[in-house]
């Protein structure tokens, strides 16, 4: 009787304790958010994360797009010509690129490498007392850490993608090209006979929030994170487990959202 | 009798179950040095942390200048919190920016003056902590322990704070260099007429920089006094506490 109970309580405990994370991050979303709004601004750190975020990330976001697009064009071309719709292979790439794989791949691929550097930066600055140093110097944490790196997130992401998504259609085009022999001029025509405005802004959209997503997990993790070497380590693992799933389940809402016929 | 700079009446802060403040009295008069000394884990921090307002203490009166911090509004606590100047145990400089950023950090922030002339009031105030101006543009991690403990006190020193406090201002330091950022804390501290707190377990530092002492045990605060009598009290805590004695009243509470 008495494990069953304990088994209830462990399983209590958890609950309510995952639910406390679960308020904890609305309120920092929320104080970060109202951060955004109020002045002082800090456009020299905007400039730092946006350069964080969005340069140096510039590389690794190239690459994933260009493959990503030229592995899409193969794939698709093995199952379309199994019923003689190879014609559709342009349209597919270029539909899944911009409205899906340009943004959730690029959202991953940053949140790996800037999500992951925000935590441990702030989670360095938090054990090592930088955070409480900025308040002692009239200086509110949120709005000279946190309120940049949401504000940079939202921008740098769409900058990304956008780049992300001509990439990964022209490694599409590439492969059609000089792989499958498709006609340059037919594959760049049907590509964008099918091509609307809202596919590319509803990818676009779905960036900026991510963006957020990443910088909020990024100095949620980093902010709260405690006991020294190890504790700034699993803030690092946390931002980046915790920004990979909301990216994955939000994408899903978004979709649902901006789905349109 | 002139009011306290700093008073505070029966504070108490519980970390969950763990007693950490348990009613802490403290006065610290205008213009004088307070040492706070006592074993690790004895509060002390959360005591300075409590008055700077990082920690949220659970009861408890802190005023400054004879106003309650924790129940004024919350724009007069936060300028009467902005005259405290704070020396960290660990310097907590900002790896991001170069020395002189980290000194005209207050500046740029509470006065909002221009760049350069922050840049030329740094190595002014780099100078009175004595360290050349050529130290002015290298990072934190470029300089010795000994110079960003300086590199801090420059920090806490540039906006002329009316009250400064230190944590453990000489941990990690050899005893030479130790005395030598006793002597400038002493210095600043009368230059600019500011009352100041600073704990420490370096007994040596403790007589140094201070003009009176309390002892920080089981959460309240079990002896006041002169600092020059920390070493010769008969209190039993502070004797053994002070000569390092491994028997006496502190071990048996430990046991218990």
């Amino acid at each position: 009787m008495n494990a069953i109970l304990n088994g209830i309580a462990h399983i209590g405990a958890a609950v309510l304790n995952a639910l406390g994370l679960v308020g904890e991050l609305a309120i920092f979303a929320g104080t970060g958010m109202f951060a955004i709004i109020r002045p002082p601004y800090y456009p020299r750190m905007i400039g730092r994360a946006l350069m964080e975020i969005g340069y140096f990330s510039l590389p690794v976001v190239s690459l994933t797009a260009l493959f990503t697009g030229m592995v899409l064009a193969l794939q698709s071309y093995t199952g379309f010509s199994r019923f003689n719709a190879e014609s559709a292979i342009a349209s597919v790439v270029i539909l899944s690129v911009t409205r899906e794989l340009g943004p959730v791949l690029a959202g991953l691929m940053v949140s790996g490498r800037a999500g992951a550097a925000m935590a441990a930066e702030l989670g360095t600055m938090r054990v090592t007392d930088q955070i409480d140093a900025l308040s002692t110097l009239s200086t509110e944490p949120m709005q000279y850490l946190v309120a940049p790196r949401l504000i940079a997130g939202m921008i740098a992401m769409p900058l990304l993608v956008a780049i992300a998504d001509i990439l990964g259609v022209m490694g599409g085009f590439l492969v059609a090209w000089l792989k499958l022999g498709f006609n340059p001029h037919t594959y760049l025509v049907s590509s964008f006979t099918h091509l609307r405005t809202d596919d590319v802004v509803s990818g676009l959209i779905k960036a900026a929030v991510f963006g957020f997503i990443i910088a909020l997990m990024g100095c949620f993790n980093g902010y709260r994170s405690k006991g020294g070497a190890q504790g700034v380590g699993a803030a690092t693992t946390s931002a980046v487990v915790s920004a990979s799933i909301l990216i994955l389940a939000v994408d899903y809402i978004l979709t649902q959202l901006l789905f349109t016929k | 009798m002139s009011i306290p700079k700093i008073r505070v009446r029966n504070l108490k802060k519980y970390f969950g179950t763990k007693k950490v403040l348990d009613g802490v009295d403290l006065d610290v008069a205008p213009g004088t040095s307070l040492v706070v000394i006592g074993g690790s884990g004895s509060g002390k921090s959360v005591l300075i942390k409590s008055i700077l307002g990082l920690v949220t203490p659970d009861s408890g009166v802190i005023e400054i200048d004879g106003v309650d911090v924790l129940s004024a509004p919350r724009a007069q606590a936060r300028a009467l919190r902005e005259q405290i100047g704070m020396l960290f145990q660990n310097g907590a400089l900002f790896d991001s920016l170069p020395v002189w950023e980290n000194v005209a950090f207050g500046l740029l922030a509470e006065k909002k003056i221009a760049r350069r002339s922050a840049r030329a009031k740094a190595i002014e105030v780099l100078a009175q902590v004595g360290l050349a101006d050529n130290v002015a543009d290298l990072s934190p991690s470029e300089l010795s322990g000994g110079m960003q403990k300086r590199v801090a006190l420059a920090r806490a020193i540039a906006s002329e704070p009316a009250i400064m406090f230190f944590d453990e201002p000489t941990t990690g330091l050899d005893p030479i260099m130790g005395a030598v950022i006793d002597e400038l804390i002493v210095d600043c501290v009368k230059r600019l007429g500011s009352t100041s707190i600073a704990i420490t377990h370096d007994m040596a530092s403790a007589v140094r920089i201070g003009d009176t002492a309390a002892m920080l045990y089981d959460g309240k605060i079990t002896w006041t006094g002169p600092a020059a009598e920390l070493l010769t009290t008969t209190n039993p805590l502070v004797d053994q506490f002070t000569h390092g004695r491994s028997e006496g009243p502190i071990k048996m509470a430990l046991r218990r």
